[in-house]
């Protein structure tokens, strides 16, 4: 059963990480864009949990919490720079 | 027991796939900037949630060990999530809107975002602290 479930999860993130791309792609405005980036992140972070617990690794927890570090912060460098034109001031 | 830990971690899984899908495709089916703001922040952060769930249960129940790194990745991004959708906001109000477009800002005429320098030397004129 939980087998099961987790291949309907990796499916679902999996396909939301797809839509993701292409609204970075065809995004109307560089908002919707910065929007679709940290969506993606944080998708990342789900798969990448759900794959540590599939192989029954602890190994993939670091990794996730570099991920979810990492998002955040590229996150608000990326808006930073398009409201003020420069990251730290 | 067992049976029924294998369900509720199975349904955590279910329930962390439908909103991570609902909250990705909402980002592409909304049309407003602001309500695709919405989808995203606020269905991607339980599926991510329900995921972890789902581990922690996962790991304390069939492979014996408690692991904190779930709630720590949780606190993390419960944290991070407000912080990284007010700042896509703000893009967006600086970017799309204008003062005019703006809804009312009720006593004040315009959202504190949209001052220039202009702005706060007229408010502090009075003030008897404005002087440095």
């Amino acid at each position: 059963m939980i087998e099961n479930a987790a291949y309907f999860a990796f499916a679902c993130f999996a396909l939301a990480m797809l839509m993701n791309l292409w609204k970075v792609v065809t995004a109307p405005d560089i908002a919707d864009r910065i929007l679709a980036l940290d969506t993606m992140f944080i998708n990342a972070i789900a798969l990448m949990v759900l794959y540590g617990m599939a192989l029954g690794t602890e190994m993939f927890f670091e990794a996730a919490m570099i991920i979810a570090m990492l998002g955040f912060v590229s996150t608000v460098a990326y808006a930073r720079f398009i409201l003020r034109g420069n990251i730290i001031e | 027991m067992a049976s029924l830990f294998e369900f509720l971690v199975a349904a955590f899984l279910v329930i962390a796939g439908i909103f991570g899908i609902v909250g990705s495709y909402g980002l592409i089916k909304l049309d407003d900037p602001m309500s695709r703001l919405h989808a995203p922040t606020k269905a991607t952060t339980l599926g991510v949630g329900g995921v972890l769930l789902a581990s922690l249960l996962h790991a304390a129940v069939f492979e014996e060990y408690v692991s904190v790194h779930e709630l720590m990745i949780t606190m993390f991004l419960f944290l991070t999530a407000p912080i990284t959708a007010n700042f896509i906001a703000k893009v967006h109000i600086h970017r799309q809107e204008t003062r005019e477009t703006m809804p009312p800002a009720g006593e004040d005429d315009h959202w504190a975002t949209h001052d220039t320098p202009e702005d706060e030397e007229q408010r502090t004129a009075g003030r008897p602290d404005a002087a440095q």
